[in-house]
C-alpha cells in the first residue's frame, strides 16, 4: 500500500482536474491530528457519501469526538470520492485515504461506517473496494481492517450481512469504546510468524466471537438463517454459543456531554452549522415513523447544558448557526425557557438558530417567534396526513382548524413561506385521502394570501411512506407503481396554482423499501448491482433501477416478495433477532389499534409499556428523576414471579 | 448588551500566507474561512447596512485555485478599540485553519481606498515537477519574451458565450508580462523555477497560467507560489 507521502504526490497531480478539490484534502479547523506511530489503535469512519453531505453527520461528530478523546486511539474520516475523482483514483491506483493523516485506509485497525440509510449500501461496497479492501467479510483476511458499521440501518442489518464484519445495534457513544478495547485486546498477543496467516485468520475469528459477546453488537457471520417452503424465515440462530440468539441495542442511560469541537469545513457543504442533540427519543408514537420506535426511551439534556454547548460550539467553530435537534423540538421540556434564553446568551444578531420538528400549533408561532432576531427563513410544518381517519391511523393526530390556524399565525407574523410536508401511501390509503392533501393545502395558501396577499408561497413536499421494521406498519406493504402514480399525477393535476410541490421518484422508494424489508438473500443483489454499476442510488440522477431489476433477476429473486407483501401476522421476520427493546407484543397491539382507527396519546402522559422500561430497568433506576421522560421504576425488585409491566408505577 | 455609544471601528490589514490543504480552497470559501476565524478570534466584525448585512472583510486579489501564496493581503474592519494591535496577530493565528499564517497586522485608516483597487501587480515563483531541459526552457522564455503581441482567447462566462457567432474575444497577454526569467537552480534540488510578475491592475490582469499555457507547460506539472502583491503608493 501507498505512504501518505506517495498519496499526497498522487494527489498533487489530479486534484485540480477535479470539481471541488477541497473535498480531498482534509486541513480544516478543529480536524484532529495525532501522532501515528505512537498510538496503538486507528479508527476511520466513513461516510459512503460525497464529504458535502457526510461532514455534518451528526453520529459521526460523536464518534469521531469520544475516540479521539482516548489517548490509546485515534480517529480520521473519509468520505466518498464523488465520480470524477473516483475516476481517476482508480486510473492512478490511488486507493481511498483518511483526510488527516492520508493514510490509505486499510491501514487502519477499525474502519466504522454510518449508514443511517439504505440507498448508501451500494455506496459502502464501492467505498471498501477503493479502499483496496475486499468487500465480503468472508474475503477479508488478517491483513485488513475490522469493518463495523452502525446509524438507522441497524434495526435490520440482514441485506448488508455478507459485507460488515459486526453492526452496532443503538446507540454508539459507550459501546465503540467497548469496541476499541476488544480489538487492542486482541491485537496484544503476536502472531506466531510460521503460520502467520493461520494464526491471524483463527486470531480474526476469536475477535468476533469476543465482539459478538458486547452488548450492542451483532456480529453476522455468527449466524445462520433457515427459511421456509415460501421463502419467508423459519429461523435465524447463532451458530457459536458466543452469540447471543437476540442481539439488544445499546442505550446509554444520559446522554453524555455534547461534542463542541466539531470539523469547521473549508468549503461549503449541506447544514453547515454547529449542533446540539437537545433530546433523544420522542413519546409521540406515530407509527409510521421509525426514529420514533427505535430511539427511546426519551431522554432530555438541561437547558442550562444545551446553551452551555452552544456557546463553546461557537466560540470553537465561529460558525454563524446552531441549530437545536430532536426528533420533536416542540416536546423539549425546557423548550420555552431555552427559547428564551437563547437571545440573551447569544446578542449577536448575525447569529442563527434553527429549531426544527415544531409541531402543528400556534405555541411552535410563539417560539420561532421569540427567535426572530436570529430566525431563518422558512417555517416547515409536517401534517403527513390530511384526513381525520388517516391521521388516526398514524396515530399523529391534529385537526384541519389547528393546522389552519398555526398557518394563519405564520403568515400574519412576518413569515412568507410555510413548507407542508405529507406522505402518500399510508396503510389503507385512498385517492380521496390524497385529494385531501390537495385541499388542505389550497386552503393553507387561503389563509396566507388572506393574512398578506399574493406574497404568500406555500411549499408542498410528499413522501412516499416505505414500511420500516420495527415498526407498527412493518406488516404492510408498500404502494406499488401504479398506486403511486395515480396519487402523484393527481397531486400534480389538482393542486392550485402558487404551491410549488416536491415528490419523491417512485424508483427511489422501491429500492428503498426492497433494501429496508430485505432479508440475507438480498446480499447478493446488492453486490451485483454494485458490481454492474449501481452507486449514489440516494441522488436522482445517478439512480439506476434497471440495474438493480437486473440483479434481482440473476438471482432468482422477486423484488415484490419484499415490497408489495402483506406479511403474515405470525411471520417471522429478517430482523426478529434484531432487538430495539420494544416489544412485539406492543408493536403488533399498536398495529391493530390503527386498523381499528384508535388512537394513542403522547406516552408521557400514560406508559403503554411498549418494553423499554423492564428492559433497561437497572439503567433506569441508576438515572431516577427527570432527565429520563418514563415513569420510574420500584427500586427493588420483588422477590416474587411479576409481570415485567407491574413493575412501573405510573406518576 | 447593546452599546449605548457609537462603537468605534477599527479597520486592520492582514498580511497571510496561504499553503498546503488551503491552496485547493477558493476565493469565496477563503472569504467564508476569514469569517469564522474572526470569530474564532472573538473579534467583533463589523457588518455592512441593508437588509442583508455582510462582514466587511475584503481580500486583496483572488488567488487561482492550487496556487499557493506567500504574500496574501486581507482588510477586515473591527468594532472595538480596546485591543491592541500585537494581540490581533496571535488570536488569529490561532484562529485560522491549517494553511495560513498570519505574517503581519497593521492598524490603516478606516477612510484608505480598497485593496482591489491599489493592486497593481502581483510576483510568482513557478516550481517545475518534472525534470524539463532547460535549454528548451530558456528558449521558450525567450521566444515568448521577444514577441510583440500574444494574443489569447478571453474567458468567457457561459452565459455571455452564444452572443459572439464569429471568432472568440482575444486579449494581448504580452503587456501584461512585466518580468519573466528562469531562476538560479535551488540548493535543495535541480527543479526548475521560474519568476513572473504580471501586471494586477482592474481589467487587467495577467495569469500565471495563461502564461504556462503559452509556454506550453501543464498546470499539474508544476507549483505556483505567489511572493508579492505590489500596491500602488
Amino acid at each position: 500500500m501507498l505512504t501518505p507521502q506517495q498519496i499526497e504526490a498522487r494527489l498533487e497531480r489530479v486534484l485540480l482536474t477535479v470539481q471541488k478539490p477541497g473535498r480531498y484534502v482534509g486541513g480544516e479547523f478543529n480536524a484532529v491530528h495525532k501522532d501515528w506511530d505512537s498510538i496503538q489503535t486507528k479508527v476511520a469512519f466513513l461516510f459512503p457519501d460525497i464529504y458535502d453531505l457526510g461532514v455534518s453527520n451528526v453520529g459521526l461528530k460523536i464518534l469521531y469526538d469520544q475516540i479521539n478523546q482516548r489517548d490509546d486511539a485515534l480517529a480520521e474520516r473519509a468520505y466518498l470520492p464523488w465520480l470524477d475523482f473516483e475516476e481517476i483514483m482508480r486510473a492512478n491506483e490511488i486507493p481511498l485515504y483518511a483526510l488527516e493523516s492520508k493514510h490509505p485506509l486499510i491501514d487502519f485497525d477499525i474502519i466504522g461506517i454510518s449508514i443511517p440509510y439504505e440507498t448508501l449500501y451500494t455506496n459502502t461496497l464501492n467505498a471498501l473496494d477503493l479502499a483496496g479492501i475486499p468487500v465480503k467479510s468472508a474475503a477479508r483476511g488478517p491483513e485488513h481492517p475490522l469493518i463495523i458499521a452502525g446509524g438507522h440501518t441497524c434495526t435490520n442489518p440482514e441485506p448488508m450481512h455478507a459485507f460488515i464484519d459486526a453492526y452496532v445495534v443503538g446507540e454508539g457513544e459507550e459501546v465503540i469504546h467497548d469496541i476499541v478495547d476488544t480489538v487492542q485486546a486482541y491485537s496484544r498477543f503476536p502472531v506466531d510468524s510460521s503460520q502467520q496467516h493461520n494464526g491471524k485468520t483463527v486470531k480474526r475469528e476469536s475477535l468476533l466471537k469476543a465482539l459478538a459477546q458486547i452488548p450492542g453488537v451483532y456480529v453476522p457471520s455468527l449466524y445462520k438463517v433457515n427459511y421456509m417452503d415460501d421463502g419467508t424465515i423459519a429461523e435465524t440462530i447463532p451458530l457459536v454459543e458466543e452469540a447471543p440468539a437476540r442481539v439488544l441495542k445499546r442505550i446509554v442511560a444520559k446522554l453524555p456531554p455534547p461534542p463542541t469541537d466539531f470539523i469547521v469545513p473549508n468549503i461549503k457543504i449541506v447544514h453547515n452549522r454547529a449542533t446540539v442533540e437537545v433530546m433523544r427519543g420522542c413519546t409521540r408514537g406515530c407509527r409510521f415513523c421509525h426514529a420514533g420506535f427505535t430511539t427511546r426511551p426519551v431522554r432530555e439534556r438541561s437547558v442550562e447544558e444545551v446553551l452551555d454547548a452552544a456557546e463553546k460550539a461557537i466560540a470553537s467553530t465561529g460558525f454563524e448557526e446552531v441549530s437545536f435537534l430532536s426528533l420533536s423540538s416542540s416536546d423539549y421540556t425546557g423548550i420555552a425557557e431555552l427559547v428564551e434564553a437563547v437571545s440573551e446568551r447569544f446578542p449577536d444578531e448575525k447569529m442563527s438558530i434553527s429549531l426544527p420538528s415544531l409541531r402543528v400549533e400556534s405555541v411552535s408561532v410563539d417560539l420561532m417567534e421569540g427567535l426572530k432576531k436570529h430566525r431563518t427563513a422558512g417555517f416547515t410544518l409536517a401534517p403527513e396526513a390530511a384526513t381525520e381517519r388517516m391521521r388516526k391511523i398514524i396515530n399523529k393526530f391534529i385537526t384541519d382548524e389547528q393546522l389552519l390556524d398555526t398557518a394563519r399565525e405564520i403568515y400574519s407574523r412576518g413569515w412568507t413561506t410555510i413548507k407542508l410536508y405529507f406522505m402518500i401511501g399510508h396503510p389503507s390509503e385512498t385517492l380521496e385521502d390524497v385529494q385531501a392533501i390537495i385541499d388542505l393545502s389550497n386552503k393553507v395558501l387561503a389563509e396566507g394570501r388572506k393574512a398578506i396577499g399574493g406574497k404568500a408561497k406555500l411549499n408542498l413536499g410528499v413522501g412516499t411512506f416505505v414500511p420500516k421494521p420495527q415498526t407498527s406498519f412493518q406488516w404492510v406493504s408498500v404502494d406499488n407503481f401504479e398506486q403511486i402514480n395515480t396519487k402523484q399525477n393527481l397531486l400534480k393535476k389538482e393542486l392550485g396554482r402558487g404551491i410549488k410541490l416536491a415528490w419523491t421518484d417512485p424508483e427511489d422508494t422501491i429500492i428503498e423499501a426492497f433494501l429496508s424489508r430485505g432479508d440475507r438473500r438480498l446480499a447478493d443483489v446488492i453486490y451485483t448491482a454494485w458490481k454492474n454499476g449501481a452507486k449514489f442510488d440516494a441522488w436522482g440522477d445517478q439512480r439506476r433501477y434497471d440495474i438493480w431489476m437486473d440483479a434481482f433477476a440473476e438471482h432468482n429473486l422477486d423484488p415484490t416478495f419484499y415490497t408489495h407483501r402483506q406479511r403474515r401476522v405470525d411471520e417471522i421476520f429478517p430482523w426478529e433477532h434484531i432487538s430495539t427493546a420494544v416489544h412485539k407484543k406492543f408493536i403488533f397491539e399498536d398495529y391493530r389499534q390503527s386498523l381499528e382507527g384508535l388512537i394513542r396519546v403522547d406516552c408521557r402522559e400514560q406508559c403503554f409499556a411498549c418494553g423499554i422500561l423492564p428492559i433497561f430497568k437497572d439503567l433506569r433506576r441508576e438515572n431516577p428523576g427527570d432527565i429520563w421522560m418514563c415513569p420510574e421504576v420500584k427500586s427493588r425488585k420483588p422477590k416474587t414471579a411479576m409481570q415485567p409491566d407491574e413493575l412501573i408505577t405510573i406518576n | 448588551m447593546k452599546n449605548d455609544q457609537q462603537p468605534i471601528n477599527k479597520r486592520l490589514r492582514i498580511s497571510f500566507s496561504k499553503e498546503g490543504p488551503l491552496r485547493f480552497i477558493g476565493h469565496l470559501d477563503l472569504h467564508h474561512i476569514w469569517q469564522r476565524s474572526i470569530r474564532r478570534a472573538g473579534l467583533p466584525l463589523v457588518y455592512s447596512q441593508g437588509f442583508h448585512p455582510q462582514p466587511k472583510i475584503q481580500l486583496a486579489s483572488a488567488l487561482a485555485l492550487g496556487f499557493s501564496s506567500r504574500a496574501e493581503v486581507v482588510d477586515i474592519w473591527i468594532e472595538e478599540n480596546r485591543i491592541q494591535t500585537s494581540d490581533i496577530g496571535e488570536k488569529l493565528q490561532s484562529a485560522v485553519p491549517e494553511g495560513i499564517a498570519i505574517l503581519d497586522v497593521q492598524e490603516v485608516e478606516l477612510g484608505s481606498p480598497a485593496l482591489q483597487t491599489q493592486i497593481v501587480s502581483s510576483e510568482y515563483e513557478v516550481t517545475l515537477l518534472d525534470e524539463n531541459p532547460a535549454s528548451l526552457i530558456n528558449e521558450k522564455l525567450a521566444t515568448l519574451m521577444e514577441a510583440e503581441s500574444i494574443l489569447r482567447p478571453k474567458r468567457v462566462k457561459h452565459k455571455k458565450r452564444k452572443h459572439f457567432t464569429s471568432a472568440p474575444p482575444t486579449y494581448d497577454l504580452r503587456p501584461l508580462i512585466l518580468k519573466l526569467v528562469k531562476l538560479p537552480p535551488g540548493k535543495e534540488d535541480n527543479a526548475i523555477r521560474l519568476f513572473m510578475h504580471l501586471s494586477a491592475r482592474e481589467g487587467a490582469t495577467g495569469r500565471p497560467d495563461e502564461v504556462l499555457a503559452e509556454l506550453g507547460i501543464p498546470v499539474e506539472d508544476v507549483r505556483v507560489e505567489r511572493t508579492k502583491l505590489i500596491f500602488s503608493e
